[in-house]
């Protein structure tokens, strides 16, 4: 249980948001073509991360907007939070 | 090894308790094995007990980097069951079943294997209906179920409250499913496999793996390179972290998984109750504490503990349905990090590197499959193609879509 700092809404609790998985995952731009493997990796393949985690959320019971996450997953502290959109933000130590 | 019974117990009395038997070597590695399993958990000691004792390979190593039984084996609620919907499933749970029920004689070993009946409460009218479908489809496939009305659900568990916030509309018994002791099945295994010339190398850590071209050639670990003709992969909570090391990637996320266990009391619950649309399950060790299964948080993280609303989510219904416990104190709680499928089945499968075999993603509920899980995966190693049970669980059904989609028949309650 960790405080989440929601881009529009500043500092909330935790419980306030939903997790949605792994951040900056390209739609496929030509879906007609993609292969049966290439599908699944899209669909189904994810990278789950030990350490610095990049990952979508929503604040379900607030704005209900979503935002994206760097978190390291070791040690649940959340390093940056950002508007979607917006460059991919780097990691402070 | 010096077999376990009343005349042993005897002896050993007459001395005292000084002269047991170790239960197991701690050799120092040898340079190359036939076959390497990674992870000292119960399915990995199970593996490697099938191995030796079944397929005629011996010359296997057990790498654990912590200690036997210390990672999700000693965390989860040691619920045993196999009232699972689709085929793939009701046949490697039964296989497990099947297997359980010889266990403690098998091993020689008393892994206190108890069929005290599990009951499956349904809150509302779409519960009754899923536990219907169930159930028939678990008597299609031969496994014992039971529908039970409000009033025998009450006979069974006499203190439940049936009208409360989340009314018992009825509930699915399997007689046949109940609790084990988790420990004693890690060690049960651990001592058999031993006894039958496996090596169990505690506090070693895999880091890498070595391959030539696309064949496995052994694992790096911290206690230097170890040469594998094969190589099973049998964690949780970590198997991501392991794929990667070889170079792909698995369609598994992992969560942390919460339990809390209670002051000790006298018996009052004699049966497993667990509720899959309220997440509230319930049973009572032998030492007398209340065992109590909560979910998982939803978002992936490997710190091994979880959040407290998900205890309080938990402990909530748990009042409602047993207001007998309400002043209950909670002796412990903890997390374990598990590794979730996106159709909460397992994956029992061949990998992109030859010879690399993985049997992970148990989710939330791999423990009651540990006798059939080693079973198949110790046949499927030996052979070089998998086992009959284990191949509808290959890696390869996110890409053709035959996926075994337990996580909506059987709710969240695994």
């Amino acid at each position: 249980m960790f405080i989440i700092d929601c881009p529009w809404c500043g500092q909330r609790d935790q419980s306030e948001f939903t997790a949605h998985g792994e951040a900056y995952i390209a739609r496929p731009r030509q879906p007609g073509q993609l292969s049966d493997e290439e599908w699944g990796d899209y669909v189904f393949f994810r990278k789950n991360t030990k350490g610095i985690h990049y990952e979508r959320w929503v604040h379900s019971h607030g704005c209900r907007r979503w935002f994206n996450v760097v978190r390291d997953t070791v040690t649940d502290r959340i390093h940056a939070t950002c508007k979607p959109g917006e460059p991919r933000p780097g990691v402070k130590e | 090894m010096n077999r376990y019974s009343i005349f042993s117990l005897i002896r050993n009395a007459i001395r005292y308790h000084q002269d047991w038997q170790q239960s197991w070597r701690s050799p120092t590695p040898k340079k190359k094995y036939d076959v390497v399993i990674v992870g000292g958990g119960g399915h990995g000691l199970a593996t490697a007990y099938y191995l030796a004792a079944e397929c005629g390979i011996s010359n296997v190593a057990v790498i654990e980097k912590g200690w036997l039984g210390g990672g999700n084996t000693g965390r989860n609620t040691t619920i045993v069951r196999s009232n699972y919907l689709w085929d793939e499933s009701a046949a490697i749970y039964e296989h497990a079943m099947k297997l359980w029920e010889g266990l403690s004689q098998t091993l020689n070993y008393n892994v206190m294997f108890s069929q005290r009946g599990l009951l499956h409460l349904a809150h509302s009218v779409h519960d009754l209906q899923e536990i219907g479908r169930r159930g028939h489809a678990i008597h299609l496939n031969g496994i014992d179920s039971e529908f039970l009305t409000p009033s025998q659900v009450k006979q069974m568990v006499p203190f439940i409250n049936l009208d409360c916030r989340y009314p018992v509309m009825g509930a699915l018994l399997q007689k046949r499913g109940g609790t084990a002791r988790h420990d004693a099945v890690a060690w049960g295994y651990a001592r058999a496999a031993d006894a039958a010339g496996v090596d169990i190398i505690q506090n070693c850590e895999v880091t890498g793996f070595r391959q030539q071209g696309n064949v496995i050639q052994g694992v790096e670990t911290s206690q230097g390179f170890i040469a594998a003709g094969k190589v099973g992969c049998v964690v949780a909570g970590h198997c991501s972290v392991l794929a990667e090391m070889a170079g792909f990637r698995l369609p598994v996320e992992s969560f942390p998984l919460q339990a809390l266990v209670s002051e000790p009391v006298k018996p009052i619950l004699d049966c497993v109750v667990m509720s899959g649309s309220i997440h509230a399950y319930i049973s009572q060790s032998d030492k007398g504490e209340l065992v109590i299964g909560a979910g998982s948080d939803a978002y992936n993280s490997y710190s091994q503990r979880g959040g407290f609303d998900v205890i309080e989510e938990t402990v909530g219904p748990v009042l409602e349905l047993y207001p007998v416990f309400s002043r209950m104190k909670m002796l412990r709680q903890w997390g374990g990090i598990v590794d979730v499928t996106i159709d909460r089945s397992p994956l029992i499968s061949k990998t992109p590197v030859e010879n690399l075999f993985f049997n992970c993603g148990w989710g939330t509920g791999g423990f009651k499959a540990t006798p059939g899980s080693g079973h198949v995966f110790a046949h499927s190693i030996a052979r070089g193609e998998m086992h009959p049970i284990a191949a509808p669980f290959s890696i390869d059904r996110f890409n053709s879509g035959a996926l075994i989609d337990e996580g909506a028949a059987a709710a969240v309650a695994h």
